[in-house]
């Protein structure tokens, strides 16, 4: 029987890969946003998964101090991230980085 | 732009069947690395539990945020206070009224909810000291206390926007960095708070912290610096004095 940290460790990093991969093959920024959410997210669930292995009921506290840290930094990145992903739209009319091929028909 | 040449989609292709193909291998490679770490592991936990008498709060999370890595924390809230920075300076937003009045319904609904998540987002706060809970989750909901009043359209007085968000604002940043030199004075090193002080010393840090990451959240929804100008202000008397 595997341990039980383990599926939420698996979990984790499958999310962490899926959403690095979506991350470099989207040119959409707001998917390239949502993705590297999806990326921290996994590595969130990975910590916490990690840090039920100190004992049963008390994780190790470190780990979860650093999620906490680490949920509130994602929030104001992706804040900052999305505004200046409307300024790119609102200033270009697309919602990509400029040398990105049309998308459109690319995908 | 233009219609996409052949050869350049199918490198397009190309290049997402490499990189799938070598996030498959980072995953294998991830996973292998998952199966042989050992089901057991005490990690940092008895050292944080040992200290914790010497840390001036009860729950260890808390400590190991506000005490022993706060480092990381007052990182976390320059890093806040950089990402407003940086959303204040893109352009001005024009909250409150004046696209539609808010609904008689939803007017009351918000003046009954704001109070209860002032009042909540206190009691979390004051609980981080021993048990789970504290700054960002106090923070969190006091922000959200200010989204919903964004969103809702009740009338705010826009002298809110001048003087007291950016006091709250940099009442975090300022309060921490104060705090985390105050030991230096004494002849300690950065952040190492005295014993007998250290608990009096997280309260002030965490309620400086709560209102900054609440005016933060507010101004980071918000996406814009508040306009403070009043070209229309609304009736006095009408601004919600629980807001912060």
């Amino acid at each position: 029987m595997p341990p039980s940290f383990l599926l939420y460790a698996l979990v984790g990093v499958t999310l962490l890969v899926l959403g690095l991969y979506a991350a470099i093959s989207h040119a959409h920024l707001g998917r390239k946003i949502l993705a590297v959410n999806v990326m921290g997210s996994g590595v969130f669930l990975l910590f916490l998964a990690l840090a039920v292995r100190s004992g049963a009921g008390s994780p190790d506290p470190v780990p979860q101090a650093m999620v906490l840290t680490g949920i509130v930094v994602a929030v104001c990145a992706t804040a900052l991230a999305l505004i200046l992903a409307c300024r790119i739209q609102a200033m270009t009319g697309r919602a990509y980085l400029a040398g990105e091929e049309d998308p459109e028909i690319s995908s | 732009m233009g219609p996409v040449q052949a050869p350049d989609r199918g490198r397009r292709w190309g290049l997402r069947y490499c990189c799938g193909t070598l996030l498959c291998l980072v995953w294998g490679m991830l996973v292998l690395a998952l199966f042989e770490l050992p089901d057991q592991w005490p990690g940092l936990l008895p050292q944080a539990r040992a200290q914790l008498a010497r840390s001036g709060v009860e729950h260890p999370v808390t400590a190991v945020l506000l005490n022993f890595r706060s480092y990381d924390t007052l990182l976390e809230v320059l890093v806040l206070f950089l990402a407003v920075l940086g959303v204040w300076s893109l352009g001005f937003i024009e909250p409150g009224p004046g696209r539609s009045p808010a609904g008689p319904l939803l007017a009351a609904l918000v003046r009954l909810l704001l109070p209860v998540l002032v009042l909540a987002s206190t009691y979390l706060l004051v609980r981080g000291t021993y048990g789970p809970g504290g700054a960002f989750q106090a923070g969190a909901l006091l922000g959200t206390a200010g989204v919903l009043l964004l969103l809702s359209d009740v009338p705010i007085s826009r002298a809110w926007f001048a003087l007291p968000l950016k006091v709250a604002l940099t009442g975090g940043p300022v309060v921490f960095l104060a705090v985390a030199t105050f030991p230096s004075l004494r002849g300690g090193a950065l952040l190492q708070y005295p014993v007998e002080l250290a608990g009096a010393l997280i309260l002030l840090v965490e309620v400086a912290a709560t209102l900054s990451i609440a005016a933060a959240l507010f101004v980071l929804f918000a996406g814009g610096r508040p306009q403070e100008a009043t070209p229309a202000l609304p009736p006095a008397g009408d601004d919600n004095g629980e807001e912060v």
